[in-house]
């Protein structure tokens, strides 16, 4: 039987690893995500995982090296964060078009300059075009399930295709939280065993990731466009199944208190948590505020994020933890904008706002400040295009 | 196989754009790209293979009589063969439209 014990987001997330049996893990530690990976060090060391352990000079490498052996047929893993992910790079944009199944967890961490270790997500706004379905966990039970959903997903015939794990640094990588951790024999059956459509094999030679001329390079990027695009109806039965199995739901938008809502927050990640708490407290001041929560980021689900706004709602305030700088908004903002710009009739007013950059804690005050300036600015045009929330200016 | 035959749709593109025959790539004909083609003077040759050696796409082979010859079909007309060839015996001749 499983049971709830407390533990380390990491090191639950390195578990889940286990339970997912992955064959190939490669990594290179850096701040906040070496938990997991050294955890999976030692667990492939204790004999506990039969997979083959893969330390390497760099995150350069680890991707290359997780491709590889995607390419050869193995179910893989890795994890990394800020300047190792912004080091990935080059080799994230491969498996995407190639078909390639890595799945990997992001403890998502700021980028410098200056020099951050906290948590943000502008290291993973920077990949926001690599073309894997990407998700964004609100706790630590979370993270080990989205995990799970990950592997269930990203090998299925029909996606077939990379997929990363969002978990915010230290707000989870580092707290001890009561988690569930499934039984193997679930687990076993929620992911059935990693059947490639085509491997890399000595006895049946093929070529990956050959030149695209002219004439097809255009062609390959819509293949894999519309194959990512297909992928939400499989990434939404995979949670219809985790359902089944766990009895834990997924959505693609989740939803809180959103009946009769007129001012509603949009966020993502662990702030979502204390912003559920802040309109607890809004509302018992008899505040109509709700809250939307952005699980699947990629592909997006505008659909579900139109559906998921009541009739009741007049504006949004929508949450960035990254400045893309010399826009005109966040890349949250910019995508809900985007998608509700052709909304007949309804469309809330949107307003965006930055916060939570660089480690800076976001609080139920914080998601108040926010609410009360959407309200005001629902009344009086802003001057500015966004805002950034609590910064100081002398 | 000639550049035009790549020009298929998204749909009919092999999955991840994996290449799954081994050795096709001999089916593509890559002497569409050419611009320039090498005419080989066989009063200068002196049949040393520098030409063979040197060509990047393996175009030339040996003739019966002992010259070297580019397969026009993969020859990219590059021009390497006639830079290296110590006799002066590879003229580049434009191709014509």
């Amino acid at each position: 039987m499983s049971k709830r014990v407390g533990v380390e987001v990491s090191i639950a997330v390195a578990d889940a690893v286990k339970l997912a049996r992955a064959e190939v893990i490669s990594a290179y530690p850096i701040t906040p995500q070496t938990h997991i990976v050294e955890h999976l060090s030692d667990v492939v060391a204790n004999g506990e995982l039969d997979a083959e352990y893969v330390p390497v000079e760099s995150e350069h490498a680890a991707m290359s090296c997780c491709l590889g052996a995607s390419a050869a047929g193995a179910r893989t893993f890795t994890s990394s964060s800020s300047q190792g992910l912004s080091l990935m790079s080059e080799i994230l944009y491969h498996p995407g078009p190639m078909r390639l199944p890595v799945v990997m967890v992001v403890a998502n961490r700021a980028l410098a300059a200056p020099i951050s270790i906290w948590n943000d997500h502008n290291d993973i706004m920077v990949q926001r075009d690599i073309g894997w379905i990407q998700t964004f966990a609100e706790n630590g039970q979370e993270a080990v399930d989205l995990l799970l959903h990950a592997y269930r997903v990203a090998e299925d015939p029909k996606v077939s295709l990379p997929f990363i794990v969002n978990i915010d640094g230290f707000t989870l990588s580092h707290v001890i939280e009561p988690i569930i951790l499934p039984d193997q024999e679930d687990v076993d059956a929620y992911i059935p065993s990693f059947k490639p459509h085509v491997k890399l094999d000595p006895k049946k030679p093929v070529t990956m990731g050959p030149v695209g001329i002219p004439e097809v390079y255009t062609e390959a990027k819509v293949a894999h466009e519309m194959a990512l695009r297909a992928s939400k109806k499989v990434i939404i039965q995979g949670w219809k199944e985790f359902a089944g199995k766990f009895g834990r739901q997924y959505n693609p938008i989740e939803t809180y208190r959103m009946d009769d809502a007129e001012t509603v927050l949009v966020t993502m990640g662990s702030i979502s948590e204390t912003a559920m708490t802040a309109i607890d407290a809004m509302r018992d001041e008899g505040q109509k505020v709700g809250l939307l929560r952005i699980r699947l980021w990629r592909p997006f689900p505008g659909p579900e994020f139109r559906k998921a706004i009541g009739k009741t709602v007049k504006t949004l305030a929508v949450i960035d933890r990254t400045i893309s700088t010399g826009a005109s908004c966040g890349p949250v903002s910019a995508e809900l904008r985007s998608i509700l710009y052709k909304m007949p009739g309804r469309a809330p007013k949107i307003f965006g706002f930055v916060a939570g950059l660089g480690g800076r804690d976001v609080t139920v005050d914080t998601f108040r400040e926010i609410v009360d300036k959407a309200n005001l600015y629902a009344k009086k045009r802003p001057t500015d295009l966004y805002e950034v929330i609590g910064v100081r200016e002398k | 196989m000639a550049t035009s035959d790549a020009i298929i749709g998204w749909k009919t593109l092999p999955f991840g754009c994996h290449i799954t025959e081994p050795g096709s790539s001999a089916k593509f004909r890559t002497g569409d790209w050419r611009s320039q083609r090498p005419v080989l003077d066989k009063e200068k040759c002196i049949k040393c293979g520098m030409c063979w050696i040197f060509c990047p796409d393996m175009a030339y082979s040996q003739t019966k009589e002992g010259y070297y010859e580019a397969n026009m079909e993969y020859c990219k007309g590059c021009g390497i063969c006639a830079n290296e060839c110590p006799k002066g015996a590879i003229q580049m001749v434009e191709e014509e439209v």
